[in-house]
């Protein structure tokens, strides 16, 4: 059997399946739907099993389309650090509010994408995150919740 | 019915939703027309925006912006040979020659006036079918269903998958343990929650379709950005030449466009085929069934090779809203992501729906017109200036695309923890994507896990736990033989590839 990385992430999968299958038996039922023809651990057994069925087909049989990834071509670098801010952003937006961590988030990730144009950094950041939350909030009426506006009173 | 076309053209023929159809359709284009962003994206993208608005405005932005970013795809198709939807990948056979012939204007015109064709066409085949189907279907009981369902996913995954079957069969499966997380509906028992109050509602549709659609996507462009065989070729934007069609050349289309209209609505109907499917067969029929000397003009620049493709892909969308409007069960990717906005704004889409919400039904079908001519309107005077936006820097597209997922994650939940979890699921998503494992699979999987979950309870039910509902209706047979017919034919199509 040729090892490749799609046969790795088949095998990832089966082990997530067996481990799907096992917490679906795990699954507390009440004691009257215990031998009831169908509870709420049936649908998830029948899928851990179809999970094993086609992960394992996939590890058993040849792959005649092997998928080639040039790694050496790939920005692993820049996508890490983008997921980074996005997950800076997500911890922070609560606290902070949507309007400065938006900004902060738009205006480092296109920093971090190599923009060095900082006037059109700027106006894509600040002012265009203000016209769309003027668009939602005042607009659209969707709540926003920020706490940084509020707290200077440009926010009820 | 003509009740029910009144009260969809006084719903389709507000301000808001005529201006809802307009802005649908722009920004569509303008997605659609960007490599790597398709429908399912750009609809992705607008779910945060139709958050305040009634059921049928929203319903009816979303379908403008899925007949914009079709229509936007083959602009970019014609342009840069880079197709920016899988439907128009067809397009770019004959589109992208006439282009490198200095005939790009007369290409996008062709392209816009087969669209609409195609579109206005099918929209009529839809108006007549939809009803019908509707009360067919009104006999359809929860073995049907479920098969029906079984049917739709393993269509998508025999179709979405370039041969990749079991790839998909594994995305499917993904998709329905991920709608297995949280509350179960009868019983109300917890499952996959690890004790986290977050999963108690299972895992929100707008963060699945944003983590494996819109966020996925930004960070494979990123990653493959210097990958040489991924760089769209360089043309000249400014000089697109004239825009006018000949008479020759619209005798050809005369012809083309009412068959590719046909065999792309019906396509379009098929649970799991789609405009990619049915561009690809109108092409290669249109081939057929012209003369000898028109055929030796295909892949050189053929207005048959480019009004074929161009027409089915746009009647395909509207045939693809037929099982989902009809049978409440999406036979797309694309229209899966509808169903559950749709489902948000708690409007079950269903037989009855043209009973129980009858503005809603009516509305999407008077708005694809309406959609059809504001397409027209917008494309072809502006073509040249529509294609400069072809030259956006990723430097600022990426960023945006992320900051609309996060927010529309934020704007509904308010929660850290669904916002860490869809990069999680967007991380692994580009992993599984390099590796071209498909996403569309998975989203239909997801929207339809609780459906088919309901439906097999209720059969297993009735039948006391006895399997044998799958076979004691005719019905049921007949859904689950072309089930298996789609299987087999999948497995003789790839062994006869092999040898």
């Amino acid at each position: 059997m040729n090892i490749n990385t799609t046969k790795i992430i088949s095998l990832l999968f089966f082990v997530f399946s067996a481990f799907y299958l096992y917490l679906a038996y795990q699954i507390q039922v009440f004691t009257f739907d215990e031998n009831a023809p169908f509870n709420a651990r049936t649908f998830p057994i029948y899928l851990g099993y179809a999970g094993l069925f086609f992960s394992g087909l996939k590890l058993i049989l040849p792959d005649p389309n092997t998928i080639k990834v040039e790694h050496k071509n790939l920005e692993y670098k820049k996508t890490g650090i983008l997921i980074l801010i996005a997950i800076i952003y997500g911890a922070t937006i609560l606290k902070v509010g949507y309007f400065l961590t938006t900004s902060l988030f738009l205006f480092a990730s296109y920093y971090f994408l190599g923009e060095r144009r900082w006037v059109l950094m700027f106006l894509l950041s600040f002012p265009f995150v203000a016209a769309f939350m003027y668009l939602l909030h005042g607009i659209l009426d969707i709540y926003l919740r920020d706490p940084f506006l509020q707290s200077i009173g440009i926010m009820g | 019915m003509i009740e029910g076309i009144l009260i969809g053209l006084t719903t389709a023929l507000t301000l808001q939703n005529i201006l809802m159809v307009m802005v649908g359709c722009f920004f569509g284009t303008i997605i659609g027309m960007l490599p790597g962003l398709g429908p399912m994206t750009a609809i992705a993208l607008m779910i945060p925006i139709t958050y305040g608005f009634e059921p049928a405005t929203g319903l009816i932005l979303m379908a403008g912006v899925y007949y914009g970013a079709v229509f936007g795809g083959s602009t970019s198709s014609i342009l840069l040979n880079a197709p920016g939807v899988p439907g128009t990948v067809a397009t770019s056979f004959d589109g992208y020659p006439m282009a490198q012939q200095g005939k790009a204007g007369k290409a996008l015109a062709i392209a816009a006036w087969s669209s609409f064709a195609g579109g206005t066409l099918s929209a009529i085949y839809l108006l007549f079918m939809a009803p019908s189907l509707s009360k067919v279907s009104l006999s359809f009981r929860s073995p049907d269903y479920f098969a029906l369902m079984i049917l739709g996913l393993t269509a998508i995954a025999a179709f979405s998958s370039k041969g990749q079957f079991l790839k998909a069969m594994m995305m499917v499966v993904l998709g329905l343990m991920l709608a297995s997380v949280g509350q179960d509906s009868l019983s109300d028992i917890t499952r996959y929650t690890f004790n986290n109050m977050n999963l108690t509602d299972g895992i929100s549709f707008v963060l699945v379709v944003m983590a494996t659609f819109a966020m996925s996507e930004a960070l494979t462009i990123i990653l493959k950005r210097n990958d040489p065989t991924s760089a769209a070729k360089q043309v000249s934007l400014t000089e697109l030449g004239s825009i006018k069609i000949n008479k020759e050349e619209r005798t050809k289309m005369y012809k083309t466009i009412p068959r590719s209209s046909v065999i792309g609505f019906l396509i379009g109907v098929l649970p799991g085929a789609g405009a990619t499917i049915a561009s690809f067969l109108a092409y290669g029929m249109e081939r057929n069934v012209v003369s000898d000397k028109e055929k030796e003009k295909f892949g050189k620049g053929s207005v048959n090779g480019l009004s074929a493709p161009e027409t089915a892909n746009n009647a395909a969308c509207s045939g693809s809203f037929v099982p989902m409007l009809t049978l409440g069960i999406p036979g797309s990717g694309t229209t899966a992501v509808m169903l559950g906005a749709l489902l948000g704004f708690g409007v079950q889409p269903g037989p009855r729906l043209y009973m129980t919400n009858p503005e809603i039904f009516w509305s999407i079908i008077m708005s694809m017109y309406i959609g059809m001519v504001i397409l027209l309107i917008l494309n072809l005077p502006l073509i040249p200036y529509i294609a400069r936006i072809l030259a956006v820097p990723k430097n600022y597209l990426i960023p945006l695309i992320l900051f609309f997922s996060v927010t529309g994650i934020y704007v509904m939940s308010f929660n850290n923890f669904d916002i860490y979890l869809m990069i999680g699921i967007a991380v692994v998503a580009t992993f599984l994507r390099l590796y071209d494992f498909p996403m569309p699979p998975l989203i239909l999987a997801f929207v339809l896990g609780g459906l088919m979950e309901e439906n097999l309870r209720r059969s297993l039910l009735l039948s006391n736990g006895s399997w044998e509902f799958l076979w004691d209706r005719t019905l049921t047979a007949c859904i689950l033989a072309t089930t298996i017919l789609i299987v087999v034919w999948h497995i003789y199509k790839t062994f006869k590839k092999k040898n």
